[in-house]
């Protein structure tokens, strides 16, 4: 089932081209990872989705309804540019954001009284926003994000600014919100987290979609037919090229690339002649690296 | 934010109540002390025209005047010394004051106009003509230049060019007040959304048009309210002190100034009464409806024209410090209005008055002068579709500004950008 779907989406600003006929759709009930270099178009792109810029041409859709007020307000959006106002008590701040996203007083008031307890930031509620710390005010802005259960959420760098602790609380918290029904875009420059968490991903660069798809299966196409292999004593061959090897408490570990197109079986096969093999495993190259290798000039 | 506002809007009515009743206050303090005035005559003939009473106590001595200031030296009674050397009507140089501290005005207005008088008198009283003294009474003249205006309906109203004036005025200045105050808090609200960086989580909610124009007519209401409140308060207030305060002032001062006339001219005056009724007849002569509604009407359309222009100022840049390349050229064509309008108000009709309350820039502060004086109708409904579709073309312009300018980041925004973002 397919929720958000963004056909052919071109946007110009006076002499740039900032997106470049732009597609991708997104399952629902899953986590999508939008990657790409600074100025790539990210922002740009979610921009649009959330109706806060309008595309030259293209088109999206939510549940395959064209954009309007209705949908946007099944949006949560999280941008990269966030803040609240500086001299609002958080409490009534939060109610206010919730109030704009078309919650009643009442609903507001259960919702943040539960993110509140759960986040255990009940004695914010008084506080002035510039009383707290970047971290702390970075928890309101997810929880006035997430608190009108919208279908779907946007987060645009939701982890900077975050130290290691919440910004594992926060993966963790996205996972959950999967997990309860929702579907999660998010723009990110750590590739980490898009292993840990993302289903599918598209990688914009200069304004043009350049990979995009299922990370395990991008991980899978991008192998580089390269193998750790865990055995009694040193093996050799001729069908691989040795990468490296290193010898700990009697056990060598050794990289090496296959030269051939024959099947793993094969590969194997001539090793176990040799040793003992404890382990044999394919090393799948890391987003991390698709990703330098794919936005390389 | 919240809390200053409160202060400010029960503190200025404080204020301008302190305005209005201080200096009338401090006048009824003035008089409290008793005046102590040695007199040395050398003519022997005025000890019957200075007499001592509540306020002045004359002293006649005989004494050099050497010693009279060696013998009060020390003195705090002493306030001064008059010396009258020689025969008023023949040498009217010969008195002087002296005194250890600067003489008062009131002092020495006093006794000259004693001593004016009776020499004045003693004058007359020497070309031995009967009845001369109510003759030259009679024949004074105070001419006191009534203006009317001929209403459509061929009434007469009694019209006064120097209210007309200072109505204008104070409505003038308020509006301009208004626009620069409030514009100024349009541009700072947006500035501070803008640095913040609240603003992209509001428009995932409302269009940024809706946030810019919710922000100017929200502050709209604000100066609406505040401005009814100090209005309200300010009266209330200088009322309540008035009349605390008021009934000595207003007796002792218009009695005394009574007092004086009755001593000069031998009968009493009727002026304060005269002018109160003169001030009332002309105030019914203004149609203050009219000239509030037109009030209300170009106070709205000059704000919205002007907020909407500094709202996208305020979306261009980053920091309220950066706002004044782009707020001069908003800034200046409303110090230009105030100053219009004081030239205009001495000439209403004039081409400078007539064209700057054509201009939308202009008009909502030159108009208010002019409306006073009546203007005829079809100027004022040129000069009104003027400023309405100058801020609706302002409001849509600043509006594609803003909605571009408030997702800007870190940017250093010349003229050349704006124009463009203009054009997106």
């Amino acid at each position: 089932m397919i929720l958000l779907e963004v056909e052919n989406v071109v946007k110009q600003f006076a002499g740039h081209l900032a997106l470049d006929n732009v597609s991708l759709t997104v399952p629902e009930n899953s986590i999508y990872g939008l990657l790409g270099p600074n100025g790539a178009g990210k922002t740009t792109l979610i921009r649009i989705i959330n109706c806060i810029t309008a595309p030259d041409s293209g088109e999206v859709r939510l549940n395959g309804k064209k954009m309007t007020t209705a949908e946007v307000q099944q949006i949560g959006y999280l941008p990269e540019e966030r803040g609240l106002y500086k001299k609002m008590k958080v409490g009534e701040q939060a109610l206010y954001l919730a109030q704009l996203k078309g919650m009643s007083r009442q609903d507001a008031l259960k919702a943040l009284k539960y993110w509140f307890e759960k986040f255990e930031i009940q004695a914010w509620w008084d506080k002035k926003v510039e009383e707290l710390s970047k971290g702390m005010a970075q928890k309101v802005q997810f929880i006035t994000t997430i608190l009108h259960n919208p279908k779907l959420l946007i987060f645009d760098e939701p982890f900077s600014g975050f130290d290691p602790v919440n910004a594992d609380l926060m993966k963790r918290e996205i996972l959950e919100l999967r997990n309860n029904g929702a579907t999660i875009i998010f723009s990110t420059h750590n590739m980490g987290t898009v292993e840990d968490l993302c289903e599918n991903i598209s990688l914009v660069n200069q304004a043009k979609i350049v990979l995009q798809g299922n990370v395990a299966e991008i991980r899978a196409n991008h192998a580089t037919k390269t193998f750790l292999v865990r055995s009694e004593n040193s093996i050799t061959g001729n069908n691989f090229e040795l990468l490296s090897q290193t010898e700990k408490d009697g056990i060598f570990e050794t990289k090496i690339k296959k030269m051939n197109t024959g099947s793993n079986n094969l590969l194997l096969k001539e090793l176990i002649q040799q040793t003992e093999i404890h382990t044999f495993e394919e090393l799948l190259p890391g987003m991390n690296d698709i990703f330098i290798e794919t936005v390389k000039p | 934010m919240k809390k200053s506002f409160i202060i400010l809007t029960f503190l200025t009515p404080l204020l301008f109540a302190g305005m209005i009743t201080v200096p009338l206050w401090l006048a009824s303090l003035k008089d409290n002390t008793k005046k102590h005035i040695y007199v040395i005559d050398r003519t022997n003939q005025y000890q019957k025209v200075l007499k001592s009473n509540e306020t002045y106590e004359f002293d006649f001595v005989d004494k050099p005047v050497n010693a009279v200031r060696n013998d009060n030296a020390d003195n705090k009674d002493f306030t001064a010394l008059l010396l009258i050397t020689d025969d008023l009507r023949k040498n009217s140089k010969a008195a002087t004051i002296y005194s250890q501290q600067q003489v008062n005005l009131e002092l020495k207005t006093y006794i000259s106009d004693i001593l004016s008088n009776y020499v004045e008198q003693q004058k007359l009283a020497a070309y031995n003509i009967p009845n001369l003294k109510q003759m030259v009474e009679n024949s004074k003249a105070d001419i006191n230049i009534e203006t009317i205006k001929w209403n459509k309906d061929g009434k007469e109203e009694v019209g006064s060019a120097e209210l007309a004036l200072i109505i204008g005025m104070i409505s003038a200045f308020v509006i301009y007040m208004f626009i620069v105050i409030y514009g100024a808090q349009v541009m700072a609200g947006v500035v501070q959304e803008k640095t913040s960086r609240i603003v992209e989580v509001i428009i995932s909610s409302v269009k940024p048009f809706e946030l810019m124009m919710g922000k100017i007519i929200g502050i709209a209401l604000v100066g609406l309210t505040q401005f009814l409140m100090w209005v309200v308060l300010t009266s209330i207030l200088s009322m309540a002190v008035g009349s605390i305060l008021g009934h000595g002032i207003d007796l002792n001062t218009l009695q005394q100034s009574n007092q004086i006339n009755m001593n000069m001219h031998g009968m009493p005056t009727d002026t304060a009464q005269g002018s109160i009724q003169h001030i009332y007849s002309m105030l019914s002569g203004f149609d203050f409806l009219k000239i509030s509604i037109f009030f209300v009407i170009y106070f709205l359309g000059g704000y919205l024209l002007y907020a909407s222009l500094f709202a996208a100022v305020g979306s261009a840049v980053d920091s309220e410090t950066d706002t004044q390349q782009f707020s001069l050229p908003l800034t200046l064509p409303i110090v230009f209005a105030i100053y219009a309008a004081i030239y205009s108000a001495q000439n209403p009709d004039g081409p400078l008055a007539l064209w700057c309350s054509m201009i939308p820039f202009t008009s909502p502060i030159v108009m208010m002068v002019r409306l006073p004086y009546g203007v005829p109708a079809w100027q004022i409904a040129i000069s009104l579709g003027i400023l309405v579709l100058s801020f609706i073309g302002t409001t849509w312009m600043a509006g594609k500004i803003y909605r571009t300018g408030i997702l800007m980041y870190g940017k250093k925004v010349t003229w050349k950008e704006l124009w463009k973002w203009l054009r997106y």
